[in-house]
């Protein structure tokens, strides 16, 4: 067997030794034993090898792929029960100093003034014309702003934000951080039994609403847990001093709802959620209307404008975008990966950015950016795999309803 | 008489026809599959050329044929249930069988011992 095309993390050795390609991996497949030298190891690397997972190159770091039980198991157990992730590879940035919402509000388009103490957001990093640099979430912090932003772009969002920072703000990156994401309909419930003590004056765990955050402690080790995550599922993500990641991990991984999901349920979670990943679906090339992120442009800031690429943006959501990122159901079994490319007729009129197989869909699934002229639900196209047409429809994302606890 | 090749592939020869699957090393790699493309019946492969396609939910892999040789039957249980290449990736999980085009192409490929040997490379 020989490596083909792989989207997302893939296994190493026989068959592909794909990384995750493009802007959220460390490089192409020919890049595997290069990446592999220079890869930093995670707060809980040690866990994941005793807990059997295939670890593979992602982001400049280690990470587990899945565990003994495999991509299908898992991903069907975070829609059942609660799945924990390691996702300690995303930047944990503050912004700290008077004035720092008015300040990111330059960079991003939503309503960062308007965000309570408490509340947190999906943003974009935008460039000067209006591609996007990166997504990420905005959390007020209290005294400070908090982002989460992806692995592989942390060096050039701090770069780019670092170019730009206004007198008397201050940006930080806590490398020190751990981040677990607990995911599943039984989430609050394995949480809510940890034992988390809420700060003076704060909700329990358990009663954070979605896009809700706070302070807690556990063990007398601090935690910042939000109830947000990245699978269409209830859940929460937990960011906790390194030094203790394994021991929460392990009280976590105690309970009986909750087990170990690597990297291949995250992309297959994410992708029957809708929800794009950057360095693939989005990318400095899209803006964020054909992106289908107009609801992270808030309504002040359409009026106002004031960020990177604002003329071009407003223009889009007036005028409607020249192409849209869209569901694509694939007929039959065969999956459809990346980079294919989509065709009407005679004419291609798109390429396919995220696809692989829903376990929960049970059959293949795809997203891609198509023009706007063929973006209607229910649109008949045709998707080249290795040379032969598949038929596809264009359908509604996502592919699996969410149920976030609002 | 069961042979490997380097690239993780298996074939059973009988007389003048064999068949062909991949590894249990290989569908443990692979992880889940979802689905596999296999040949039409009456295609000639050559040897180390594609001759199918696995897929996980991940990843798409070639998969070739140890040996040169006309197709004349494939899997059609895999159409249905791909999984069984994860469950039986070395008995009922086989791909196709053909039939030889050159019986003196087997004395480049291993045996198991020098098969699980050449796992032990990895």
């Amino acid at each position: 067997m020989g490596a083909q095309a792989s989207t997302g993390p893939a296994a190493e050795g026989v068959g592909a030794r794909g990384e995750w390609g493009g802007g959220d991996g460390s490089g192409g497949a020919a890049a595997g034993t290069i990446a592999k030298a220079a890869l930093a190891t995670l707060p809980l690397d040690a866990l994941h090898r005793r807990l059997g997972a295939r670890m593979v190159p992602f982001a400049g770091h280690a990470m587990p792929l899945h565990y003994a039980k495999g991509v299908i198991a898992e991903h069907l157990w975070t829609r059942a029960h609660a799945g924990l992730f390691d996702v300690s590879h995303m930047g944990q940035l503050t912004i700290s100093g008077q004035g720092a919402a008015a300040w990111l509000e330059r960079l991003c388009p939503g309503d960062i003034l308007g965000l309570r103490p408490g509340r947190m957001r999906y943003s974009l990093l935008l460039a000067e014309d209006g591609g996007i640099l990166d997504d990420l979430m905005v959390t007020n912090a209290g005294d400070h702003l908090a982002l989460v932003v992806n692995g592989a772009t942390r060096a050039s969002d701090l770069a780019y934000m670092g170019a730009r920072l206004a007198p008397g703000l201050e940006l930080r990156h806590l490398a020190d951080l751990a981040l677990l994401a607990l995911q599943g309909p039984e989430a609050a419930t394995a949480l809510g039994r940890l034992g988390i003590a809420a700060a003076p004056g704060g909700v329990p765990v358990e009663a954070l609403k979605f896009m809700e955050a706070g302070a807690f402690t556990w063990r007398g080790t601090p935690l910042w847990v939000s109830r947000s995550g990245y699978t269409g599922e209830d859940g929460f993500e937990i960011s906790v001093p390194a030094e203790a990641a394994e021991a929460l991990a392990e009280a976590l991984l105690a309970m009986p709802e909750v087990k170990p999901v690597g990297l291949g349920a995250r992309d297959s979670l994410r992708l029957e959620a809708g929800l794009p990943l950057y360095g693939h679906d989005l990318s400095p090339e899209t803006e964020p209307v054909e992106a289908g992120l107009a609801f992270a442009i808030s309504k002040r800031r359409k009026v106002e404008g004031g960020f990177p690429g604002a003329e071009r943006i407003l223009k889009a959501l007036l005028d409607g975008p020249a192409r849209r990122r869209v569901g694509l159901k694939p007929e039959g079994r065969q999956p459809v990966r990346e980079g294919a490319t989509i065709h009407a007729g005679d004419a291609a009129v798109g390429v396919v950015t995220s696809g692989g197989y829903g376990p929960s869909v049970g059959g293949p699934i795809a997203m891609g950016y198509v023009a706007a002229a063929h973006a209607a639900d229910g649109t008949a196209l045709e998707i080249e795999v290795r040379g032969r047409r598949l038929p596809a429809r264009v359908v509604p994302l996502p592919f699996w309803q969410k149920s976030y606890a609002r | 008489m069961r042979y490997y090749t380097e690239q993780d592939e298996w074939i059973e020869v009988e007389g003048e026809t064999a068949t062909v699957g991949i590894t249990d090393y290989a569908q443990g790699q692979l992880g889940d599959i979802v689905f596999v493309e296999l040949p039409e019946p009456g295609r000639v492969v050559e040897r180390g050329k594609e001759a199918a396609v696995v897929e996980s939910v991940k990843t798409a892999a070639d998969v070739y044929a140890p040996v040169s040789g006309t197709v004349t039957e494939v899997n059609a249980a895999l159409a249905d249930n791909p999984a069984l290449v994860n469950e039986s990736a070395e008995g009922e999980g086989w791909f196709f069988r053909l039939t030889l085009a050159d019986p003196a192409e087997l004395e480049g490929l291993m045996d198991k011992a020098a098969y699980e040997a050449f796992l032990g490379t990895r």
